[in-house]
């Protein structure tokens, strides 16, 4: 008889909790409505975690990439790109499964209840896609070309797209500030639209944001094959049971790809292995 | 090919490629454009402005 596979999501969801609000420890502005405003943001989060959370106590490195490519004097981001390389040379899409507070949210969410959740439809592959489109095109070429006429660029992609900046941002900030909800427009109205799909999305297919949209996810996705932390599966061991692929969230088959572009590595493959061929840590040669 | 993404020092060197250039983007200036970005309620953000 086939014993029925557990997986154990609390000690990966425990990290994400943890970092999350070590991230945005800033817990006054929650009270007051102001955001941090110290050095600490002078570096980047890894994770797609908004700096204008009343919370936030480090840059969100997509907005800081979109403000140096678009601001008048530089053109190329050397050190939030450089930030990016290096977080994601030595971790791949871990950030995604582990540093990311907008994951943990869509974590959560799907773990409520529905009858029809969605695995996968077609076009889901193509759709895949999309987050490399978007991030050429709304945090690049945007904030690099179409700008003002003092030379500089909007954050586009936090403007017209994100929901994280919406949810950790806007709906706080607005709440506590008399002054901000006087200036609400149909941004406001278009971004909340956003996030309201991203949650109902959440709920019916897992992380529909990270799998679609994410920006982030789409450059770490880059360094899945050579970043010094990765999975491995031992093919002497593997029975070709299919759990692995069968638990995986985000639909990939770790035995024909371990180290997928889509893999979160969030660790459910290896909990399933029934002979632990899967490892993972430094790639041993 | 196979041989580069198999070998952990890809990782490495990319790793070290991207501490050159953060070490690069903070000595032009480019941590002060963060830092100010990040510290001001981004309105763009949060959908007001």
């Amino acid at each position: 008889m086939d014993k029925k596979t557990t997986i154990k999501n609390w000690p990966r969801h425990t990290i994400q909790a943890v970092w999350a609000a070590a991230t945005n420890s800033h817990f006054s502005g929650f009270v007051t409505g102001k955001i941090y405003t110290g050095k600490l943001k002078n570096v980047c989060v890894p994770g797609l975690n908004c700096y204008s959370c009343p919370g936030a106590v480090g840059a969100c490195p997509i907005g800081s990439l979109q403000a140096v490519i678009g601001s008048w004097n530089f053109k190329f981001a050397y050190y939030v790109v450089g930030f990016l390389i290096f977080v994601g040379a030595l971790l791949g899409r871990l950030v995604c499964g582990f540093l990311c507070p907008f994951g943990l949210i869509q974590d959560l969410l799907n773990k409520i209840p529905f009858p029809k959740k969605i695995r996968t439809f077609r076009g889901d592959k193509l759709l895949r896609k999309l987050k490399y489109v978007i991030f050429l095109i709304f945090v690049i070429l945007l904030p690099l070309f179409l700008t003002d006429i003092m030379g500089q660029g909007a954050p586009y992609f936090c403007k017209l797209i994100c929901p994280a900046g919406t949810l950790e941002g806007g709906l706080p900030l607005v709440l506590l500030n008399k002054a901000m909800r006087g200036a609400i427009g149909w941004l406001y109205i278009w971004k909340n639209a956003i996030l309201i799909a991203t949650i109902v999305l959440s709920i019916l297919i897992y992380r529909p944001f990270c799998r679609y949209i994410c920006p982030l996810g789409a450059f770490y996705s880059i360094f899945n094959k050579v970043s010094v932390y990765r999975y491995h599966v031992d093919k002497e061991s593997c029975v070709h049971c299919g759990k692995c692929a069968k638990v995986c969230q985000m639909e990939v088959n770790p035995v024909e790809d371990a180290n997928s572009l889509e893999c979160i590595r969030c660790g459910r493959c290896r909990q399933a292995c029934p002979v632990q061929a899967i490892k993972c840590g430094l790639r041993k040669q | 090919m196979r041989k580069l993404t198999e070998s952990r020092w890809t990782g490495i060197a990319l790793a070290a490629l991207g501490v050159l250039m953060m070490v690069a983007g903070i000595h032009r200036g480019e941590m002060v454009v963060v830092l100010t970005k990040a510290v001001n309620i981004c309105m763009e953000c949060i959908g007001i402005g």
